[in-house]
């Protein structure tokens, strides 16, 4: 893994308060910058937040929000709730397992697209549904999932 | 906006924003709730948009487009209201916002095909008032979510917003405040029903420097979304509860926890605080008063135990969230071991409520035990999905059959979960319970925070016993022994039932294992940990035997259990699993009897899913 570049940290840490509770909340800036959470931006951290970079480690390893390794381009993720659970959730990732070759959790060899699962996304109403990069397609069909994931329309009505 | 000093101050804005708003002659609701979202409502709110200034009905002649949060009816998304006149819309795509600007905004009159269709009478509903959906509802916590742009203050204001903090903070003292509250009987609404006012007079009373209030905002249960609504759409009647119990309890500084997975719900809590502020609703001396407040908005890490009051009091302080045990109450030692009022989203958003309405109206709602009212998320195998709110004390029936318009077509109702991970499900014959704290523990299931799942004869209980069980452990913290390892055992031990692995003598295994889990585990997520699998166990015991004995899951759910045949006399040869099957298993001509090949079957249950006359069937 070639060492990232580390010059966007600063800005993000005068974004924080020196304090230890600001720590969860710079992780979640540095995370959403580099898509993960660069091993080397331990020390840095751990020393605007007061704390030690154990601590850093701990928290970055407890939270799901947050990722050691780099994550894809593309960041699937299929609702595990249990109103999709329910209409079918199962089918959609078994469907998108099969298709993309990927295990969820796991980012393609090439490093554009990571699948996962999320407990909810709080729209059960349109169960099951399935985010794609921060945006969410509700009701979607086991025949159609490879489809909108490889970026295509589903149907007409999405127009 | 301009820096408010004093509640005349607030009362002249909002008659100045109301004359404005009589003013205008017809606005354009786009819901863009988190169903309507995931249903493409942007486009749609951009189409309408565009349609406005190209057919000149925009703002500068009276017209005005406002995109809101949840307007509730899910399941009928993208939805449109046009006012006056509660002029619904329903499954709109962006190529209606034409005919809608050019009929019904720039014209008067209706585009009927888009009108919602009651199934119960066949005819159109003119306005959503009309429909049973609605019209069987009643909103007091999300009573303006819907009607108003969660981005505007100014809306929040012209609708009423701010007027309950004034008469709070002018008109009454503190304590006067918390007695309000205590008398109106609010029990919290994240799931285990304390009495709100008693809880903010313990933290008044216990010594400390500084008192915190917190809005808990992790909605962790999967199922259920009401809280993000009312963050999405309607962030001021939070805050604005939230600098309510501030001044009663002695607060000057507040937080918000959100999950990360709701990033729409913490920008619009960021904005909201940060127009308060501006307004001075928030900050130093609010509305001109000597009473002062802010509030800060932390953002979750997506760890369901943060959801715990203590564990979510460590994760605002930059900890890992693992729980306390019980005996430190976080009322006298909470955040940075101050005395701290934790509330739910939906116990802020009803605190202004009652502060204008008063106690009697309040309980003139819902049970004698629990009143009030109620929001829920309605979801899986139901007609109407959405959010809706009613009062305690309304069945089971009358919220899934009544609102929900009961189950699919040929369908047929199974049970209904309740209380998240913490709760349990319930069958038919607990259809006419009450809906309030006490009889849905007494059920053995338990109210939680409001999700409503549905589920219908192809979900198998097993399965969600299971589902549920996966899902705690991968939430626990870990901490403690009995809720860490507990639950995995749990886990194998129903996995080897749903795998046809399992002996009779796995269930009393599982009574034992869940006993201790209960008794031993630190906090409430261990403690309630067996739930979903001990409700299951009481009320469908018949359908794990047959996982047990049978080897045979009746709802076909468990892949190894479940061998799919078609019934020849039902099968009308239309071919449509052959289609559907993704390996190629099924054999048949048109118009003939088709059939499953077994050892090609993956089980997948696509079939099942497309047939239309219900033929695929779990082999006997
Ligand atoms: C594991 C666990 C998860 C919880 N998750 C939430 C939650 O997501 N939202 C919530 O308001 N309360 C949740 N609670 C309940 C809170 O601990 C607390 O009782 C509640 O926020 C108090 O607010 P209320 O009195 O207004 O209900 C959870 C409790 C446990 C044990």
């Amino acid at each position: 893994m070639k060492t990232p570049d580390l010059t966007k940290l600063d800005t993000i840490l005068e974004r924080h308060e020196a304090a230890e509770r600001s720590l969860i909340q710079v992780l979640q800036d540095v995370q959403k910058e580099y898509r993960y959470l660069p091993r080397e931006a331990f020390e840095k951290v751990g020393r605007h937040c007061g704390v030690s970079v154990a601590r850093v480690y701990s928290t970055a390893t407890f939270y799901k929000a947050f990722s050691l390794v780099p994550q894809g381009e593309k960041l699937v993720r299929v609702c595990a709730g249990t109103a999709c659970h329910v209409r079918g959730a199962g089918l959609l990732l078994d469907e998108l397992e099969r298709a993309l070759s990927l295990e969820p959790g796991k980012t393609s060899p090439d490093g554009k697209i990571t699948l996962k699962t999320v407990n909810c996304v709080g729209a059960c109403a349109m169960a099951p549904c399935v985010m794609i990069d921060g945006e969410a397609h509700g009701n979607v069909k086991p025949g159609e999932v490879v489809t909108l994931v490889k970026g295509g329309r589903r149907d007409a009505a999405a127009d | 906006m301009q820096r408010l000093t004093s509640p005349d101050a607030l009362e002249k804005l909002r008659a100045e924003l109301a004359g404005k708003r009589q003013a205008i002659k017809k606005t354009v609701f786009v819901c863009c709730g988190p169903g309507c979202l995931a249903n493409g409502s942007r486009k749609i709110a951009d189409a309408i948009g565009l349609q406005m200034e190209k057919q000149k009905v925009d703002a500068s002649v009276g017209y005005r487009r406002c995109t809101t949060g949840c307007h509730g009816f899910c399941e009928q998304g993208p939805l449109v209201i046009v006012q006056p006149g509660d002029i619904f819309y329903c499954k709109v795509k962006p190529s209606d916002a034409a005919t809608i600007v050019e009929r019904t905004v720039k014209g008067d009159e209706l585009v009927e095909r888009l009108l919602y269709l009651d199934p119960g009478t066949k005819q159109r509903c003119k306005a959503f008032t009309e429909i049973p959906f609605y019209a069987k509802q009643t909103r007091v916590a999300l009573a303006r979510i819907g009607t108003l742009d969660p981005t505007d203050l100014g809306n929040a204001i012209a609708s009423g917003g701010y007027a309950s903090l004034a008469k709070a903070l002018f008109t009454m003292k503190p304590d006067q405040v918390i007695d309000l509250v205590d008398r109106s009987g609010l029990r919290g609404k994240g799931g285990g029903g304390f009495l709100t006012g008693r809880k903010w007079r313990s933290c008044v009373k216990a010594p400390g420097d500084r008192r915190y209030v917190i809005c808990n905002g992790d909605e962790g249960d999967p199922g259920a979304f009401m809280d993000r609504a009312t963050m999405e759409g309607d962030p001021h009647c939070v805050i604005e509860g939230m600098i309510i119990g501030a001044y009663a309890v002695g607060s000057h500084e507040g937080y918000v926890y959100v999950r990360e997975e709701y990033p729409l719900a913490v920008e619009y809590m960021q904005l909201g605080v940060d127009e308060a502020r501006k307004a001075g609703l928030l900050g130093d001396n609010i509305l001109g008063s000597d009473f002062s407040f802010d509030i800060k908005i932390s953002r979750g890490g997506g760890a369901f135990v943060c959801g715990e009051s203590s564990a979510l009091m460590r994760s605002v302080e930059g900890k890992v969230g693992e729980p306390r045990a019980k005996y430190i109450h976080s009322v006298e030692r909470g955040l940075w071991d101050q005395p701290t009022v934790l509330n739910n989203v939906e116990t802020w958003a009803t605190v202004p409520v009652i502060v204008q309405k008063g106690v009697d109206w309040f309980r003139s709602m819902g049970t004698k035990g629990s009143p009030g009212t109620k929001a829920f998320s309605l979801s899986g195998q139901v007609r109407n999905t959405g959010l809706i709110e009613v009062p305690m004390g309304v069945t089971l029936r009358e919220v899934i059959f009544g609102i929900g318009g009961g189950l699919f077509k040929r369908r047929t109702f199974k049970a209904v979960q309740t209380g998240g991970p913490s709760g349990g499900c319930l069958p038919e014959d607990k259809l006419d319970l009450a809906v309030d704290f006490d009889e849905l523990t007494r059920a053995g299931s338990m109210m939680g925070s409001g999700g409503m799942i549905v589920m219908d004869d192809r979900a198998c209980m097993v399965d969600v016993a299971r589902y549920f069980t996966a899902f705690l452990v991968d939430e626990s913290c870990g901490k403690c022994v009995p809720c860490r390892e507990g639950t995995k055992q749990l886990l194998a031990l129903l996995t080897d039932i749903t795998h046809g692995n399992a002996t009779e003598d796995h269930l009393a295994r599982i009574e034992a294992l869940a006993a201790t889990i209960m008794q031993a585990s630190l906090c409430a997520l261990g403690k309630s940990a067996p739930n979903p699998v001990l409700s299951t166990l009481k009320q469908f015991r018949q359908e794990y035997l047959s996982h047990i004995e049978k080897k045979r899951c009746p709802a076909g759910v468990c892949k190894p259990l479940t061998r799919f045949v078609i019934d020849e006399e039902t099968c009308t040869g239309c071919g449509l699993c052959l289609k559907a099957c993704p390996v190629d298993a099924i054999r048949g001509e048109k118009k003939k009897p088709h059939t499953i090949e077994p050892s090609k079957c993956i089980t997948c249950a696509a079939c099942r899913e497309v047939c239309p006359v219900d033929a695929v069937e779990v082999a006997s």
